[in-house]
C-alpha cells in the first residue's frame, strides 16, 4: 500500500447518519503531494471528525422510518413446483419477475406482472449449479449468476442462450472436491492469481450505458471486473485475496451501476459499499448500512440507492450518500426478512426482495410520504 | 409417627413392591394389524418408514428414505443433488393419494412427518437440517433452519464454539451454520457494528438452526418444540411465527441433559415430553422448559406420541436396533405421570411385530400408525386393552 495515499473527509453539511468517508485515491507515486493542502486537510479533518462525533449519534437516531406493505400471495406457482431459497429476483421492462433459486436442482422461473407463472427457463441448463442472483438488462436479456458453476449465462428474453461467460469447473480437473487429485487448500498456501476470464463464485453483475459488464467476483476471488459489451476483458479492482483497505474487498456480494456509469460495490465483509467511477477508480467509501448483502438502484431521473442488510433494516439512500430513510426487521411473518439476498427496484417506491431462509419474494410497496 | 419410623416404612415399602412392579404388574395388551395398510402405486416403493403421521381426516402422511443422495461438483465444495427424502399422501382406507413437495430443496435424509391440529403437514429432515410446514394442500408455509451450502453428506458432530475448521470452501452463512450456535440475536435498533474480517459481526437475525433435528411439536399457542437433535443436544422453542423464543437442554445425562433428542411431543397443559434414546429417558418439561421429572422405565423412548383425547396417554417405543431384532421391540402404553398401563408386541418382520420403529402417531386411544425403518411398512395397531 506504500504508493497510495489516503485522506478521509468527513462530510459537514452531510445530514448523513453514515460515516460518509471520501476517500482520496492517487494512484500515482509520481503525483506531488501539496503541503500546504495536505495540513489544511488536516486541520479540516480534525475539525470534521469533532462535528461528526458530535452528529452521527443524532442522525443515527434520526434515519426516518418508511412506511410500507407487502403484497399477498405475489407469486402463484403450479402444484408440483416449489421455489427454494429465492436467491435471485430481478424483473423486467413489462414487469414480468423472475426468479432463480436453489430448489432440489437451481431453476430459473419466469412469472408476469401479476405473479402468474409463465414457465421454466432453460432447465438442467450446465451452468446451473449453486443459484447466487438474476440480473435483467435494459434490453430485458436475462442474466444468470451462478456460485456453484462460476458461470455467468446471459439469455435473451425468449430464454435463448446469448452468452456465456467463465466456466464450470470439469469434474475430472484437479484441483476441485470429486475431481481426480483433489487437495484442499490449506493455511498459508498461495492462492492462484485471479484470471481474467475465469471467476471463482462471483456473485452479481451490472452494466453501464454502453454496455459495459460489471462482475462482482466473489466469494473466492476479492475483485471487480469490467468487460466490455461483447465479454472481452476491460480491467480488474482487487485481487484473489480478501482485504479491508480502500479499494480492496471482503466478499463483494452485489453490485449495481447509475446513469453515469459509476459503479456501487456492496462489500459485504467489510460491512461498506465503494463507489468507484466507470473506469474503477475509487471515489467514495459508505458504512452505516450494516453489511450490504443487495443493492439496486432505481432507474428514475433522480437516482435512488436501496441498500439491504441480511434481515433488515433496508436502507434509501441518494446517490451522494445520504442516509434518507430505513425500513423493516427480521423474522418469518409478511415484511419481516430472512436473509435478503437480492433486491430489484424498477421504481422508487417499489421493491421486489428474495430471500433465503423465507423461501419467497416479497414485493414491498413504500410510502414514504406516510407516517 | 415420627418421621424416621416413616422412612423406615417407606424403604420398607420400596423395598418389596418395586421389584414386583418391575416383573409382574406391566401386562401384555392384545391387539391387531391391519393387513395391506398403504396401497403403492406400481411404479412406487416404500423405502424406509421414517415418518409417519395422520391428519383429522385419517389421511395418512409418510416421509419415507427413498431415492438417492448424490453429491455434484462445485467450484469449491459439494452440493447435494437428489434426495433420500419423499414425501407421500394416502387417504384413511390407504390408497395413494399424492406425491407432496417433490424436489423440494429441504429433502436429504427423512426423519419424521408430524400434522399440527390445523391439519398442516411438517417434515423433519435431518440431512438438510431443515423443517418445513406444508399447507393441507402441499404449499409450503414457513421454512425453519437451513440446509448447508457445503454438502459433505450429513453433517457431522460439531461442538459448540467449534468452527468447521478443516474444511474447505464455504460461504459465510454455511460456516455460520456448520458452527451450529445460538442465533445472533437483532440489536434494538438497526444496523449491527460490521467490523469486517470474515464477516463478523453479521446480523443474523432471530433465527435458530439445527444439527440433526429429528422431531416437531406444537403447545395449544402454537409455540413450536423442535427436538435437536443428534448433534445439537436441546430442544428448541419458537413462536408461531418461527421467531426463536429460547433454547433449553445441553448434553449429559444429568436432570434436563440430553445424549440424543429423538422424539418431541406436548401435552395439553403445554409440557414438553423428550424421547431421550441414548440416556434410555423420557424427559418431562414445563412450558418454559424447566425440568420437571424423567421416566426411566420404558427403555430406549425412539419414538412417543401422545393422544389429543380429554385423558392423555403416551405411547413409547422401546424399538429394536435397525439390523437386529433380539432385544426389546415392545410399545409402551403409559399415562402422562409416568405410570406404565401396558405394553405390546416385540421385535420382528412378521406382521405385529417391529423393526426398528421410527416413529409413532395416536389420534384415538388406542390406534396408532407405527412407521418402521428396517421392514419398510406402515402398520396401523388396533389395541383390545
Amino acid at each position: 500500500m506504500g504508493n497510495r495515499v489516503h485522506s478521509l473527509h468527513k462530510c459537514p453539511g452531510s445530514p448523513a447518519s453514515i460515516n460518509r468517508d471520501f476517500v482520496r485515491h492517487c494512484p500515482s507515486q509520481s503525483q506531488p503531494v501539496d503541503l500546504e493542502a495536505s495540513m489544511k486537510r488536516r486541520f479540516q479533518f480534525c475539525l470534521l471528525v469533532a462535528v461528526s462525533l458530535l452528529t452521527t449519534h443524532l442522525f443515527a437516531q434520526s434515519v426516518p422510518e418508511i412506511a410500507f406493505d407487502s403484497a399477498p400471495n405475489l407469486l402463484k406457482l403450479p402444484a408440483d413446483i416449489y421455489l427454494g431459497e429465492a436467491a435471485g429476483v430481478a424483473q423486467n421492462s413489462k414487469g414480468h419477475i423472475f426468479v432463480f433459486t436453489r430448489s432440489g436442482e437451481t431453476q430459473l422461473f419466469e412469472f408476469d406482472q401479476e405473479g402468474n407463472f409463465v414457465r421454466e427457463i432453460s432447465p438442467r441448463n450446465y451452468s446451473f449449479a449453486f443459484a447466487h442472483t438474476v440480473r435483467v438488462d435494459p434490453q430485458d436479456n436475462i442474466w444468470t449468476i451462478d456460485e456453484g458453476s462460476n458461470m455467468i449465462v446471459k439469455f435473451n428474453p425468449a430464454g435463448k442462450v446469448l452468452m456465456t461467460m467463465g466456466r464450470r469447473p470439469e469434474s475430472a480437473e484437479g484441483d476441485v472436491p470429486g475431481g481426480f487429485n483433489f487437495r484442499p487448500v490449506l493455511p498459508g498456501d498461495t492462492p492462484r492469481p485471479a484470471q481474467p476470464y475465469s471467476f471463482s463464485r462471483e456473485t452479481d453483475v451490472a452494466w453501464d450505458a454502453a454496455g459495459d459488464i460489471f462482475v462482482s467476483d466473489g466469494y473466492g476471488n476479492s475483485r471487480v471486473v469490467k468487460y466490455d459489451k461483447d465479454g472481452r476483458f476491460v480491467k480488474a479492482i482487487g485481487s484473489a485475496v480478501k482485504g479491508k483497505e480502500p479499494g480492496q474487498f471482503n466478499t463483494p456480494h452485489t453490485i449495481a451501476t447509475d446513469k453515469q456509469g459509476n459503479v456501487y460495490v456492496g462489500d459485504r465483509g467489510n460491512s461498506r459499499i465503494q463507489v468507484f467511477d466507470n473506469d474503477l477508480t475509487l471515489r467514495a467509501v459508505w458504512t452505516g448500512m450494516g453489511a450490504p448483502w443487495a443493492i439496486c438502484i432505481t432507474p428514475g431521473a433522480k437516482q435512488y440507492l436501496y441498500s439491504s442488510d441480511a434481515v433488515g433494516p433496508i436502507y434509501k439512500m441518494d446517490l451522494d450518500g445520504h442516509m434518507l430513510g430505513k425500513f423493516g426487521t427480521a423474522g418469518k411473518r409478511m415484511k419481516e426478512f430472512g436473509w435478503i439476498h437480492e433486491m430489484n427496484c424498477n421504481s422508487e417506491n417499489e421493491l421486489l426482495v428474495g430471500e433465503l431462509l423465507n423461501w419467497r419474494v416479497q414485493k414491498l410497496e413504500l410510502h414514504p410520504e406516510a407516517k | 409417627m415420627h418421621r424416621s419410623s416413616k422412612f423406615v416404612l417407606a424403604a420398607v415399602i420400596v423395598f418389596f413392591v418395586r421389584p414386583l412392579f418391575a416383573q409382574v404388574s406391566v401386562k401384555e395388551i392384545p391387539f391387531d394389524s391391519a393387513p395391506n395398510l398403504l396401497k403403492m402405486p406400481d411404479n412406487i416403493v416404500m423405502g424406509e418408514a421414517v415418518g409417519v403421521a395422520t391428519n383429522s381426516k385419517g389421511h395418512i402422511f409418510v416421509y419415507t428414505r427413498d431415492g438417492l443422495l448424490a453429491y455434484t461438483v462445485g467450484s469449491s465444495r459439494q452440493f447435494g443433488r437428489g434426495a433420500a427424502a419423499r414425501l407421500y399422501e394416502f387417504d384413511e382406507k390407504g390408497n395413494f393419494v399424492r406425491e407432496i413437495g417433490k424436489g423440494i430443496y429441504a429433502e436429504a435424509f427423512a426423519h419424521t412427518v408430524r400434522v399440527d391440529p390445523q391439519d398442516n403437514v411438517w417434515i423433519v429432515d435431518e440431512g438438510s437440517n431443515m423443517i418445513v410446514k406444508f399447507s393441507p394442500e402441499g404449499k409450503v408455509l414457513m421454512t425453519l433452519g437451513r440446509k448447508p451450502e457445503d454438502f459433505a453428506g450429513i453433517p457431522g458432530p460439531v461442538e459448540e464454539g467449534q468452527s468447521s475448521g478443516g474444511r474447505t470452501g464455504g460461504s459465510i452463512e454455511t460456516q455460520l451454520l456448520l458452527s451450529a450456535r445460538p442465533p445472533v440475536a437483532a440489536p434494538a435498533g438497526g444496523a449491527p457494528a460490521g467490523q469486517g474480517g470474515g464477516g463478523e459481526g453479521f446480523n443474523l437475525g432471530p433465527f435458530a438452526m439445527f444439527n440433526r433435528e429429528t422431531d416437531v411439536a406444537w403447545d395449544a399457542a402454537g409455540n413450536i418444540f423442535v427436538s435437536d437433535g443428534y448433534n445439537n443436544k436441546r430442544v428448541v422453542k419458537f413462536d408461531k411465527d418461527g421467531k426463536f423464543l429460547k433454547a433449553f437442554g445441553s448434553r449429559g445425562k444429568g436432570d434436563g441433559q440430553f445424549e440424543d433428542v429423538h422424539t418431541i411431543q406436548v401435552d395439553h397443559q403445554g409440557n414438553v415430553y423428550v424421547g431421550d434414546r441414548a440416556n434410555k429417558r423420557l424427559s418431562v418439561f414445563d412450558n418454559d422448559g424447566n425440568y420437571k421429572t424423567g421416566y426411566i422405565n420404558v427403555g430406549a423412548p425412539w419414538a412417543i406420541c401422545i393422544t389429543p383425547g380429554q385423558h392423555q396417554y403416551l405411547y413409547s417405543s422401546n424399538s429394536t436396533g435397525t439390523t437386529d431384532m433380539s432385544d426389546n421391540g415392545e410399545i409402551y402404553k403409559m399415562e402422562l405421570d409416568g405410570r406404565i398401563l401396558g405394553k405390546f408386541g416385540k421385535g420382528g418382520k412378521q406382521m405385529k411385530e417391529f423393526m426398528a420403529v421410527h416413529e409413532l402417531d395416536c389420534r384415538t386411544d388406542n390406534e396408532i400408525y407405527a412407521g418402521e425403518i428396517s421392514n419398510w411398512r406402515v402398520q396401523k395397531l388396533t389395541l383390545h386393552p
